[in-house]
Protein backbone atom coordinates (compact mmCIF):
# COMPACT_ATOMS: atom_id res chain seq x y z
CA UNK A 1 0.00 0.00 0.00
CA UNK A 2 1.67 3.45 -1.81
CA UNK A 3 -0.09 5.96 1.42
CA UNK A 4 0.97 8.83 0.00
CA UNK A 5 0.43 8.65 -3.56
CA UNK A 6 -3.06 7.33 -2.49
CA UNK A 7 -3.31 10.49 -0.53
CA UNK A 8 -2.16 12.49 -3.73
CA UNK A 9 -5.19 10.67 -5.39
CA UNK A 10 -7.85 11.45 -3.08
CA UNK A 11 -6.47 15.03 -3.16
CA UNK A 12 -6.72 15.27 -7.17
CA UNK A 13 -10.59 15.62 -7.96
CA UNK A 14 -10.59 18.57 -5.30
CA UNK A 15 -8.60 20.44 -2.09
CA UNK A 16 -9.62 19.10 0.97
CA UNK A 17 -8.92 18.61 4.68
CA UNK A 18 -6.96 16.14 6.43
CA UNK A 19 -10.06 14.49 8.61
CA UNK A 20 -11.96 14.19 5.06
CA UNK A 21 -8.92 12.15 3.15
CA UNK A 22 -8.83 10.34 6.34
CA UNK A 23 -12.58 9.48 6.05
CA UNK A 24 -12.37 8.74 2.35
CA UNK A 25 -9.19 6.48 2.63
CA UNK A 26 -10.96 4.54 5.07
CA UNK A 27 -14.28 4.29 2.86
CA UNK A 28 -12.56 3.19 -0.02
CA UNK A 29 -9.71 1.25 1.51
CA UNK A 30 -9.73 0.17 4.89
CA UNK A 31 -11.45 -2.66 4.20
CA UNK A 32 -8.36 -4.00 2.01
CA UNK A 33 -5.73 -3.10 4.56
CA UNK A 34 -6.32 -0.86 7.81
CA UNK A 35 -7.58 2.13 8.62
CA UNK A 36 -5.68 5.20 8.28
CA UNK A 37 -4.31 7.06 11.70
CA UNK A 38 -4.09 10.39 12.13
CA UNK A 39 -0.53 10.34 13.04
CA UNK A 40 0.36 8.51 9.77
CA UNK A 41 -1.81 10.99 7.89
CA UNK A 42 -0.52 14.12 9.01
CA UNK A 43 2.61 12.67 9.18
CA UNK A 44 2.67 12.04 5.41
CA UNK A 45 0.93 15.38 4.47
CA UNK A 46 3.65 16.74 6.41
CA UNK A 47 6.29 15.20 3.93
CA UNK A 48 4.48 15.71 1.07
CA UNK A 49 4.07 19.53 1.44
CA UNK A 50 8.17 19.54 2.81
CA UNK A 51 8.15 17.69 -1.10
CA UNK A 52 6.23 20.27 -2.66
CA UNK A 53 3.43 17.31 -4.43
CA UNK A 54 0.96 18.76 -2.15
CA UNK A 55 0.16 22.86 -0.67
CA UNK A 56 -1.66 24.24 1.66
CA UNK A 57 -4.28 26.41 0.53
CA UNK A 58 -4.72 28.43 3.92
CA UNK A 59 -5.29 27.48 7.52
CA UNK A 60 -9.38 28.38 8.59
CA UNK A 61 -9.06 30.45 12.37
CA UNK A 62 -8.57 27.72 15.10
CA UNK A 63 -5.31 25.44 15.67
CA UNK A 64 -4.62 22.49 15.16
CA UNK A 65 -3.74 20.38 11.55
CA UNK A 66 -7.23 19.67 10.66
CA UNK A 67 -8.10 23.20 9.86
CA UNK A 68 -5.28 23.09 6.74
CA UNK A 69 -6.45 22.58 3.67
CA UNK A 70 -4.65 20.50 0.77
CA UNK A 71 -4.39 20.73 -2.78
CA UNK A 72 -1.86 18.91 -5.13
CA UNK A 73 0.86 20.55 -6.87
CA UNK A 74 1.25 19.66 -10.80
CA UNK A 75 4.67 17.61 -9.19
CA UNK A 76 2.00 15.65 -7.30
CA UNK A 77 -0.27 14.84 -10.43
CA UNK A 78 3.34 13.93 -12.44
CA UNK A 79 4.33 11.60 -9.21
CA UNK A 80 0.42 10.20 -9.15
CA UNK A 81 0.38 9.46 -12.90
CA UNK A 82 3.72 7.98 -13.10
CA UNK A 83 3.02 5.10 -10.06
CA UNK A 84 -0.63 4.36 -11.94
CA UNK A 85 1.16 3.80 -15.23
CA UNK A 86 4.31 1.87 -13.69
CA UNK A 87 3.37 -1.85 -13.67
CA UNK A 88 3.82 -3.62 -10.24
CA UNK A 89 7.03 -6.03 -9.42
CA UNK A 90 5.29 -8.96 -9.96
CA UNK A 91 5.23 -10.89 -6.92
CA UNK A 92 2.54 -12.26 -4.46
CA UNK A 93 0.04 -10.79 -2.41
CA UNK A 94 -0.19 -7.97 -4.48
CA UNK A 95 -4.16 -7.68 -4.32
CA UNK A 96 -4.10 -4.62 -2.42
CA UNK A 97 -1.76 -2.15 -4.07
CA UNK A 98 -3.60 -3.21 -7.62
CA UNK A 99 -7.14 -2.57 -6.51
CA UNK A 100 -5.83 1.23 -5.38
CA UNK A 101 -4.45 2.16 -8.44
CA UNK A 102 -7.85 0.72 -9.86
CA UNK A 103 -9.96 2.70 -7.97
CA UNK A 104 -7.93 5.98 -8.25
CA UNK A 105 -7.50 5.22 -11.93
CA UNK A 106 -11.14 5.77 -11.95
CA UNK A 107 -12.06 7.80 -9.68
CA UNK A 108 -9.36 10.44 -11.57
CA UNK A 109 -10.44 9.14 -14.98
CA UNK A 110 -7.74 7.65 -16.16
CA UNK A 111 -7.25 4.51 -18.54
CA UNK A 112 -7.57 1.84 -15.79
CA UNK A 113 -7.61 -0.83 -18.53
CA UNK A 114 -4.40 0.38 -19.90
CA UNK A 115 -3.06 0.04 -16.15
CA UNK A 116 -4.46 -3.58 -15.91
CA UNK A 117 -3.50 -4.38 -19.09
CA UNK A 118 0.27 -3.47 -18.89
CA UNK A 119 0.15 -5.08 -15.49
CA UNK A 120 -1.19 -8.30 -17.23
CA UNK A 121 1.68 -8.22 -19.80
CA UNK A 122 4.49 -7.73 -16.42
CA UNK A 123 2.81 -10.71 -14.83
CA UNK A 124 2.63 -12.83 -17.64
CA UNK A 125 6.40 -12.16 -18.69
CA UNK A 126 7.23 -12.93 -15.28
CA UNK A 127 5.53 -16.56 -15.34
CA UNK A 128 7.68 -17.32 -18.00
CA UNK A 129 10.79 -16.87 -16.45
CA UNK A 130 9.50 -19.06 -13.82
CA UNK A 131 8.18 -21.46 -15.85
CA UNK A 132 11.88 -21.60 -17.12
CA UNK A 133 13.20 -22.37 -13.44
CA UNK A 134 10.48 -24.63 -12.92
CA UNK A 135 11.69 -26.68 -15.81
CA UNK A 136 15.33 -26.41 -14.42
CA UNK A 137 15.08 -28.09 -11.32
CA UNK A 138 16.40 -28.95 -9.20
CA UNK A 139 13.15 -30.16 -7.48
CA UNK A 140 13.29 -27.23 -4.23
CA UNK A 141 13.99 -24.76 -6.74
CA UNK A 142 10.83 -25.88 -9.11
CA UNK A 143 8.74 -25.89 -5.86
CA UNK A 144 9.59 -22.73 -5.76
CA UNK A 145 9.02 -21.34 -9.03
CA UNK A 146 5.09 -23.14 -8.51
CA UNK A 147 4.57 -21.32 -5.27
CA UNK A 148 5.04 -17.87 -7.48
CA UNK A 149 3.35 -19.66 -10.58
CA UNK A 150 0.32 -20.42 -8.68
CA UNK A 151 -0.05 -17.41 -6.90
CA UNK A 152 0.88 -15.22 -9.89
CA UNK A 153 -2.05 -17.20 -11.68
CA UNK A 154 -4.63 -16.12 -8.84
CA UNK A 155 -3.21 -11.78 -9.66
CA UNK A 156 -4.11 -12.48 -13.21
CA UNK A 157 -7.13 -14.07 -12.67
CA UNK A 158 -8.13 -11.07 -10.38
CA UNK A 159 -7.29 -8.68 -13.04
CA UNK A 160 -9.22 -10.34 -15.94
CA UNK A 161 -12.36 -10.33 -13.72
CA UNK A 162 -11.43 -6.26 -12.63
CA UNK A 163 -10.98 -5.76 -16.35
CA UNK A 164 -14.62 -7.20 -17.14
CA UNK A 165 -15.89 -5.34 -14.75
CA UNK A 166 -14.84 -2.39 -14.81
CA UNK A 167 -18.16 -0.59 -16.43
CA UNK A 168 -19.92 -1.37 -13.18
CA UNK A 169 -17.32 -0.47 -10.77
CA UNK A 170 -17.01 3.01 -12.46
CA UNK A 171 -20.63 3.74 -11.55
CA UNK A 172 -20.26 1.98 -8.29
CA UNK A 173 -17.47 4.25 -7.20
CA UNK A 174 -18.93 7.48 -9.08
CA UNK A 175 -22.16 7.11 -6.69
CA UNK B 1 10.52 -15.70 -40.73
CA UNK B 2 6.92 -15.86 -41.50
CA UNK B 3 5.32 -19.66 -41.66
CA UNK B 4 1.75 -18.10 -41.21
CA UNK B 5 0.01 -14.50 -41.29
CA UNK B 6 -3.63 -13.77 -40.84
CA UNK B 7 -4.57 -10.23 -41.55
CA UNK B 8 -8.08 -8.72 -40.55
CA UNK B 9 -10.15 -11.86 -40.29
CA UNK B 10 -13.93 -11.39 -39.43
CA UNK B 11 -16.10 -14.46 -38.62
CA UNK B 12 -19.87 -14.69 -37.35
CA UNK B 13 -22.00 -17.44 -36.45
CA UNK B 14 -25.43 -16.35 -37.54
CA UNK B 15 -26.16 -13.00 -35.79
CA UNK B 16 -23.15 -13.25 -33.83
CA UNK B 17 -19.64 -11.90 -34.76
CA UNK B 18 -16.56 -14.51 -33.59
CA UNK B 19 -14.16 -12.72 -35.23
CA UNK B 20 -14.22 -8.64 -35.43
CA UNK B 21 -10.92 -7.72 -37.62
CA UNK B 22 -8.28 -10.35 -36.02
CA UNK B 23 -4.85 -9.88 -37.41
CA UNK B 24 -1.55 -12.19 -36.37
CA UNK B 25 1.80 -13.20 -37.47
CA UNK B 26 3.60 -17.00 -36.53
CA UNK B 27 7.46 -17.00 -37.46
CA UNK B 28 8.90 -20.53 -37.94
CA UNK B 29 9.48 -22.19 -34.54
CA UNK B 30 7.49 -20.06 -32.99
CA UNK B 31 5.20 -20.99 -29.88
CA UNK B 32 2.38 -18.58 -29.33
CA UNK B 33 -0.32 -18.65 -26.84
CA UNK B 34 -3.84 -17.20 -27.90
CA UNK B 35 -5.53 -16.26 -24.56
CA UNK B 36 -8.40 -14.97 -23.63
CA UNK B 37 -12.08 -14.92 -21.74
CA UNK B 38 -14.77 -17.34 -23.15
CA UNK B 39 -16.35 -16.20 -26.26
CA UNK B 40 -13.22 -14.13 -27.29
CA UNK B 41 -12.83 -15.31 -29.98
CA UNK B 42 -9.83 -17.36 -29.94
CA UNK B 43 -10.99 -20.59 -30.85
CA UNK B 44 -12.48 -19.97 -33.77
CA UNK B 45 -8.76 -17.36 -34.60
CA UNK B 46 -7.42 -20.83 -34.25
CA UNK B 47 -9.98 -22.69 -36.48
CA UNK B 48 -9.81 -19.82 -39.31
CA UNK B 49 -5.68 -20.33 -38.87
CA UNK B 50 -5.78 -23.56 -39.59
CA UNK B 51 -8.10 -23.99 -42.50
CA UNK B 52 -11.33 -25.61 -40.53
CA UNK B 53 -13.12 -22.50 -41.33
CA UNK B 54 -12.81 -19.98 -44.16
CA UNK B 55 -13.05 -16.36 -42.98
CA UNK B 56 -15.74 -14.47 -44.44
CA UNK B 57 -13.09 -11.63 -44.71
CA UNK B 58 -9.91 -11.33 -44.60
CA UNK B 59 -6.63 -13.16 -45.38
CA UNK B 60 -4.74 -16.17 -44.36
CA UNK B 61 -1.53 -17.35 -45.72
CA UNK B 62 0.75 -20.31 -44.73
CA UNK B 63 3.96 -19.88 -46.26
CA UNK B 64 2.89 -17.46 -48.48
CA UNK B 65 -0.17 -19.76 -49.71
CA UNK B 66 -3.49 -18.25 -49.08
CA UNK B 67 -6.06 -20.44 -47.47
CA UNK B 68 -8.63 -18.62 -48.17
CA UNK B 69 -9.07 -18.77 -51.66
CA UNK B 70 -8.11 -22.79 -51.54
CA UNK B 71 -10.51 -25.26 -52.74
CA UNK B 72 -12.06 -27.49 -49.25
CA UNK B 73 -9.68 -30.26 -50.77
CA UNK B 74 -6.65 -28.25 -50.92
CA UNK B 75 -7.03 -27.15 -47.15
CA UNK B 76 -7.88 -30.72 -45.72
CA UNK B 77 -4.68 -31.94 -47.48
CA UNK B 78 -2.67 -28.60 -45.95
CA UNK B 79 -4.10 -29.77 -42.91
CA UNK B 80 -3.07 -33.62 -43.19
CA UNK B 81 1.05 -32.79 -44.42
CA UNK B 82 1.77 -29.65 -42.50
CA UNK B 83 0.11 -29.01 -39.38
CA UNK B 84 -0.99 -30.88 -36.44
CA UNK B 85 -4.03 -30.91 -33.79
CA UNK B 86 -4.32 -31.67 -30.21
CA UNK B 87 -7.70 -30.58 -28.49
CA UNK B 88 -9.15 -31.35 -25.04
CA UNK B 89 -10.60 -34.32 -25.52
CA UNK B 90 -11.92 -37.27 -27.94
CA UNK B 91 -9.37 -37.30 -30.27
CA UNK B 92 -7.72 -40.34 -30.30
CA UNK B 93 -9.79 -43.51 -31.67
CA UNK B 94 -10.50 -45.53 -28.62
CA UNK B 95 -10.84 -49.06 -31.33
CA UNK B 96 -7.38 -48.61 -32.24
CA UNK B 97 -3.78 -49.36 -29.98
CA UNK B 98 -2.01 -46.36 -28.92
CA UNK B 99 0.32 -47.06 -31.85
CA UNK B 100 -1.98 -47.42 -34.37
CA UNK B 101 -3.36 -44.07 -33.49
CA UNK B 102 0.28 -42.50 -33.91
CA UNK B 103 0.96 -44.48 -37.09
CA UNK B 104 -2.51 -43.13 -38.45
CA UNK B 105 -1.95 -39.62 -39.97
CA UNK B 106 1.21 -41.30 -41.93
CA UNK B 107 -1.03 -43.74 -43.04
CA UNK B 108 -3.68 -41.55 -44.31
CA UNK B 109 -0.84 -39.63 -45.77
CA UNK B 110 0.02 -42.78 -48.13
CA UNK B 111 3.16 -43.78 -46.50
CA UNK B 112 3.86 -47.47 -46.29
CA UNK B 113 2.82 -49.37 -43.00
CA UNK B 114 5.92 -50.44 -41.71
CA UNK B 115 7.85 -47.25 -42.28
CA UNK B 116 4.36 -46.04 -40.44
CA UNK B 117 4.55 -48.40 -37.96
CA UNK B 118 8.65 -47.45 -37.43
CA UNK B 119 8.36 -43.95 -37.43
CA UNK B 120 5.19 -44.47 -34.61
CA UNK B 121 7.29 -46.51 -32.89
CA UNK B 122 9.93 -44.04 -32.11
CA UNK B 123 7.93 -41.66 -30.55
CA UNK B 124 6.96 -43.75 -27.34
CA UNK B 125 10.29 -43.74 -25.58
CA UNK B 126 10.11 -39.68 -26.29
CA UNK B 127 6.57 -39.98 -25.18
CA UNK B 128 8.14 -42.08 -21.66
CA UNK B 129 5.46 -44.32 -23.13
CA UNK B 130 7.47 -47.03 -23.88
CA UNK B 131 5.76 -50.51 -23.13
CA UNK B 132 2.35 -48.98 -23.91
CA UNK B 133 2.03 -49.56 -27.55
CA UNK B 134 -0.47 -52.60 -27.77
CA UNK B 135 -2.77 -51.00 -25.64
CA UNK B 136 -6.15 -49.59 -26.88
CA UNK B 137 -6.32 -45.82 -25.97
CA UNK B 138 -9.64 -46.74 -23.71
CA UNK B 139 -7.33 -48.50 -21.31
CA UNK B 140 -4.94 -45.22 -20.61
CA UNK B 141 -5.02 -43.06 -18.16
CA UNK B 142 -6.01 -39.22 -19.40
CA UNK B 143 -2.26 -38.17 -19.05
CA UNK B 144 -1.04 -40.83 -21.32
CA UNK B 145 -4.12 -40.41 -23.78
CA UNK B 146 -2.63 -36.85 -24.39
CA UNK B 147 1.10 -37.51 -24.62
CA UNK B 148 -0.05 -40.30 -27.44
CA UNK B 149 -2.17 -37.30 -28.72
CA UNK B 150 0.67 -34.91 -29.21
CA UNK B 151 2.78 -37.94 -30.72
CA UNK B 152 -0.55 -38.50 -33.11
CA UNK B 153 -0.11 -34.82 -34.04
CA UNK B 154 3.86 -34.65 -35.07
CA UNK B 155 4.27 -37.51 -36.14
CA UNK B 156 3.79 -35.93 -39.46
CA UNK B 157 6.44 -33.01 -38.57
CA UNK B 158 4.45 -30.80 -38.96
CA UNK B 159 5.45 -27.24 -39.38
CA UNK B 160 2.70 -25.50 -37.06
CA UNK B 161 1.09 -27.49 -34.38
CA UNK B 162 -2.26 -26.23 -33.25
CA UNK B 163 -2.94 -26.90 -29.84
CA UNK B 164 -6.43 -25.72 -28.03
CA UNK B 165 -6.54 -26.20 -24.21
CA UNK B 166 -4.55 -29.02 -24.78
CA UNK B 167 -4.48 -29.65 -20.66
CA UNK B 168 -7.92 -28.45 -20.08
CA UNK B 169 -8.99 -31.81 -19.18
CA UNK B 170 -5.99 -32.74 -16.74
CA UNK B 171 -4.78 -32.29 -13.39
CA UNK B 172 -2.03 -29.50 -12.72
CA UNK B 173 0.84 -31.77 -12.46
CA UNK B 174 0.03 -34.27 -15.23
CA UNK B 175 -0.64 -31.01 -17.36
CA UNK B 176 3.14 -29.41 -16.31
CA UNK B 177 4.11 -33.00 -17.60
CA UNK B 178 2.55 -32.94 -20.72
CA UNK B 179 3.18 -29.21 -21.90
CA UNK B 180 6.80 -29.78 -20.61
CA UNK B 181 7.04 -32.85 -23.40
CA UNK B 182 5.09 -30.73 -26.26
CA UNK B 183 7.32 -27.98 -25.52
CA UNK B 184 10.48 -30.08 -25.96
CA UNK B 185 9.17 -31.86 -28.83
CA UNK B 186 8.31 -29.06 -31.00
CA UNK B 187 11.63 -26.88 -29.98
CA UNK B 188 13.64 -30.04 -30.98
CA UNK B 189 11.43 -30.53 -34.55
CA UNK B 190 11.76 -26.84 -34.69
CA UNK B 191 7.53 -26.72 -35.06
CA UNK B 192 5.83 -23.51 -34.72
CA UNK B 193 2.99 -23.56 -32.58
CA UNK B 194 -0.26 -21.80 -31.51
CA UNK B 195 -1.83 -22.64 -28.32
CA UNK B 196 -5.18 -21.72 -27.34
CA UNK B 197 -5.50 -21.21 -23.42
CA UNK B 198 -7.50 -19.13 -20.94
CA UNK B 199 -4.40 -21.13 -18.60
CA UNK B 200 -2.19 -18.57 -17.72
CA UNK B 201 0.05 -20.95 -16.07
CA UNK B 202 -0.42 -22.92 -20.12
CA UNK B 203 0.47 -19.61 -21.77
CA UNK B 204 3.77 -18.69 -19.85
CA UNK B 205 5.38 -21.98 -21.94
CA UNK B 206 4.95 -19.58 -24.83
CA UNK B 207 7.66 -17.35 -26.43
CA UNK B 208 4.64 -14.81 -27.05
CA UNK B 209 1.24 -14.17 -25.55
CA UNK B 210 -1.52 -12.79 -27.22
CA UNK B 211 -4.89 -11.81 -25.90
CA UNK B 212 -8.07 -11.61 -28.20
CA UNK B 213 -11.29 -9.80 -26.47
CA UNK B 214 -14.39 -9.53 -28.66
CA UNK B 215 -12.46 -10.55 -31.71
CA UNK B 216 -9.89 -9.05 -32.38
CA UNK B 217 -5.86 -9.34 -30.83
CA UNK B 218 -5.73 -5.92 -28.36
CA UNK B 219 -2.15 -6.83 -27.23
CA UNK B 220 0.59 -9.25 -27.37
CA UNK B 221 3.84 -9.74 -25.08
CA UNK B 222 6.90 -11.64 -26.51
CA UNK B 223 9.03 -12.59 -23.11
Amino acid sequence: MNVPTTLLGLLEPAPSHGYELKREYDDLFADNGRPLSFGQLYGTLSRLERDGQIAVLGAEPGEGPDRKRYAITESGVTQLDRWLAEPEKPEPMLQATLFVKVVLALLSRRPAEQYLETQRQAHLSRMHELTAMRKAGPLDRTLLADYGLFHLEADLRWIDVTTARLDQLRIEIAR
Amino acid sequence: MTILQADSLTKSFGATPALAGASLTVDRGQIIAVMGPSGSGKSTLLHCLAGIFAPDHGTVAFDGRRLDLMSDRGRTKLRRTAFGFVFQFGQLVPELTAIDNIALPLLLDGVRRRTAYERAAGWFGRLGLDGLEGRRTGELSGGQAQRIAVGRALVTRPAVLFADEPTGALDSLTGEQVMDLMIDSVRAEGTAVVLVTHDARVAAHADTQITVRDGKVISGVRV
